[in-house]
């Protein structure tokens, strides 16, 4: 789960992390008022959940409260990258002379947190990576021992910090460490972590993405959760339960584990045609479940026909089948159906399906053959 | 013959009353495996399955009991690290837990833990293992293999039952398959089963099933260069799969330019393993 930049830095302040004053406002008439308590020179940061809001236009400075008032009136209405601006962060404006990039992930390779640091920081940081990869410091850390004094001050000389920052940079680099551990982060990263003006280090960005598996330790964090941020129908198929990400293409697809997903979407588009979404019903999905993600599929307008790919091992494809009539007989529009039944009570599903107009494939090569020539069929 | 279970295995399910434990207790049985005892806190004294398998409050209390050197791990997300580390404690060889869900946090602190014992971790999130005719050690379906010489390694479930199943209708048999599990941080990786299945003689060729995210697979390639010597068959799944959900920045530095498919099956394809396109493909090229 993705927090917003408000969020993070209102958690980073909570573990000691200087951050620029500032409010969460939902309308312009709020924007004059925090500008002015600010005293009129403000940046207003749009909080959506993607990427590269500054180059979209989503984060602009003011010069006085009017022009606070205007900008915020105008961004407040814009969409960035499909998203609707529902709020705006705004901040009292710093000026700084150096801009750090710090965040700490885990490490799948190596099995534990890091911590990078970099002295190019500000811009987009995966870029750095790549161009001059000697412009980033990591520090692996021990999950129970976590981060020594030594380290950070290592990360320090690596990114050529004055030395009267260090101190302060410890204290902040320690911060980030337990926030990131005290709320099962998968991220928490601040960039840029900037040197004022007046010489203090200041975190004038946050993001933070928490493991969704380690949700049911953060009941606090579930209440922000921001719905009106994410795609509905991956909201929708969330509540049930169900993996569902939007794809491109007209052919729709539900099957069970991710692997066998992954490889269906793979032959579908081998054999010319493409996918319109990833589905995983997961393991033992009753009859509910189907109909639920079936419905979900259709609901797209660009699905032509659907594949139903199930391997019975703990689910059951007697209830699978069950759930695909339940879905036939509320479906208005008629999307045909090409589904594939294996393992466990494959032949009960099967029988159950006889006498209804889906169409049947004994092999997964098979079906996908069927989909795609079904999809050119209505495509013409 | 196998690795990591055979018809030595004596097994203890950790959550044998739970919904899902009890049902693939139940299967494991009728597979052939010595399932000799069950943990649920709260609930020692009880016998379950018949009243053939006894249930224990803890794993210790279970071992001074019942010989047992492998255990399943069906319990909650929540508890499933602390069962893990539980039964390393205890001194189980073999863990293997089929739990889907634990925060990554967990993993890493029990990732850690276990290098200072002697215990092998398989998953979690994963189907578990399989030596047909043997044991069942997870909720493989057994009916779906045949004994035989192939072994398997996998990250996935059921696209692994999709290769089981086809090679059976073929009449091709696996000696063990192994799956190792979807998840970022997990036990046993590729090179830890491939060194296995070099060591045993009763495995001509091994079947690889990789997908994207993560370098299990160029790590395997590099180790399959150098050290195996039996042929490799691979698949990848996701070549379609679009970059899309990222996991941010600092997740993609550590990434470093691996994880994509097209990556994996350049690099599997120059450690000389054959790479199948699809799944009917693996078939076609264990039957020459």
């Amino acid at each position: 789960m993705r927090l917003h930049e408000y969020q993070s830095k209102s958690i980073f302040s909570h573990y000691g992390i200087p951050i620029p004053k500032g409010r969460i406002a939902n309308t312009a008439g709020e924007v004059k008022q925090i500008a002015e308590e600010l005293g009129g020179r403000v940046v207003i940061k749009a909080q959506v959940l993607v990427g590269g809001r500054g180059k979209a236009g989503g984060i602009r400075l003011a010069k006085s409260v009017e022009e606070a008032e205007e900008i915020a009136t105008h961004i407040l209405s814009m969409n960035l990258k499909g998203l609707p601006v529902r709020r705006v962060l705004v901040d009292e404006i710093v000026n700084f002379s150096k801009e750090i990039y710090l965040g700490i992930t885990n490490d799948r390779m190596e099995r534990k947190p890091v911590i990078i640091a970099s002295g190019a920081g500000g811009v987009d940081i995966e870029e750095v990576a790549r161009e001059y990869p000697e412009k980033i410091m990591k520090v692996y850390l021990d999950a129970p021992f976590g981060l020594h004094d030594y380290q950070t001050r290592n990360l320090a000389i690596g990114i050529d910090l004055p030395r009267e920052l260090w101190k302060s940079f410890n204290q902040i680099a320690k911060g980030l460490w337990k926030a990131f551990k005290e709320n099962d982060a998968a991220i928490a990263e601040i960039n840029p972590l900037v040197v004022t003006n007046q010489g203090f280090l200041m975190a004038l960005d946050g993001k933070m993405i928490v493991d969704d598996n380690a949700l049911f330790r953060h009941p606090e964090l579930v209440e922000t959760r921001d719905l009106d941020a994410e795609e509905p129908v991956e909201v929708e198929a969330r509540k049930y339960g169900l993996s569902y990400i939007k794809l491109q293409g007209n052919i729709g697809c539900m099957v069970n584990g991710a692997g066998l997903a992954m490889a269906t979407l793979d032959l579908i588009k081998e054999k010319g045609g493409s996918a319109s979404n990833f589905l995983d019903i997961g393991g033992g999905a009753n009859s509910d479940k189907v109909s639920t993600a079936i419905r979900i599929i259709s609901a797209d307008p660009s699905v032509k026909v659907i594949l139903i790919n199930i391997f019975g091992g703990i689910t059951r494809c007697d209830e699978v089948a069950r759930g695909i009539l339940a879905s036939i007989n509320n479906q208005n529009k008629k999307i045909p159906l090409v589904v594939r039944l294996a393992g466990t009570n494959a032949e009960k599903g099967l029988d159950l399906l006889t006498g209804s107009h889906v169409r049947t494939a004994t092999s997964l090569d098979e079906a996908a053959m069927k989909v795609v020539e079904i999809a050119r069929r209505k495509n013409k | 013959m196998s690795i990591l279970i055979n018809k030595q295995t004596r097994l203890l399910i950790q959550g044998i009353t739970g919904h899902e434990g009890s049902f693939h207790a139940a299967q494991m049985i009728a597979a052939g495996t010595e399932v000799v005892a069950g943990v649920t806190p709260g609930r020692g004294g009880e016998w379950v399955l018949d009243g053939k398998v006894p249930v224990f409050d803890s794993v210790k209390q279970a071992m001074d009991v019942s010989e047992v050197n492998t255990c399943v791990i069906f319990v909650p997300a929540s508890v499933a690290a602390d069962a893990i580390t539980e039964a390393a404690d205890a001194g189980i060889e073999l863990i293997i837990c089929i739990t889907e869900g634990i925060p990554v946090k967990d993993m890493i602190q029990t990732c850690a833990g276990l290098k200072k014992t002697r215990s092998r971790l398989i998953g979690p999130n994963c189907p578990g293992v399989i030596s047909p005719g043997e044991s069942l050690a997870g909720i493989i379906p057994a009916r779906i293999a045949t004994p035989g010489k192939i072994g398997i390694i996998s990250r996935s479930g059921t696209l692994t039952y999709e290769i089981l199943y086809s090679l059976k209708q073929v009449g091709l048999g696996v000696s063990t398959c192994v799956g190792i599990g979807g998840d970022s941080i997990k036990g046993a990786d590729f090179v830890e089963i491939l060194e296995l299945f070099e060591d045993d003689p009763h495995t001509d060729s091994v079947v690889l099933v990789g997908e994207i995210g993560g370098a299990d697979e160029e790590l395997a390639a590099e180790m399959i260069m150098t050290k195996f010597s039996k042929p490799v068959i691979g698949f990848i799944a996701g070549l379609s799969a679009p970059p899309g959900k990222r996991m941010g920045h600092a997740g993609a530095i550590i990434e470093g330019g691996t994880g994509g498919a097209e990556q994996k099956v350049e690099a599997l394809i120059q450690a000389g393993v054959i790479v199948a396109k699809n799944p009917a493909e693996i078939i076609e090229i264990l039957k020459k």
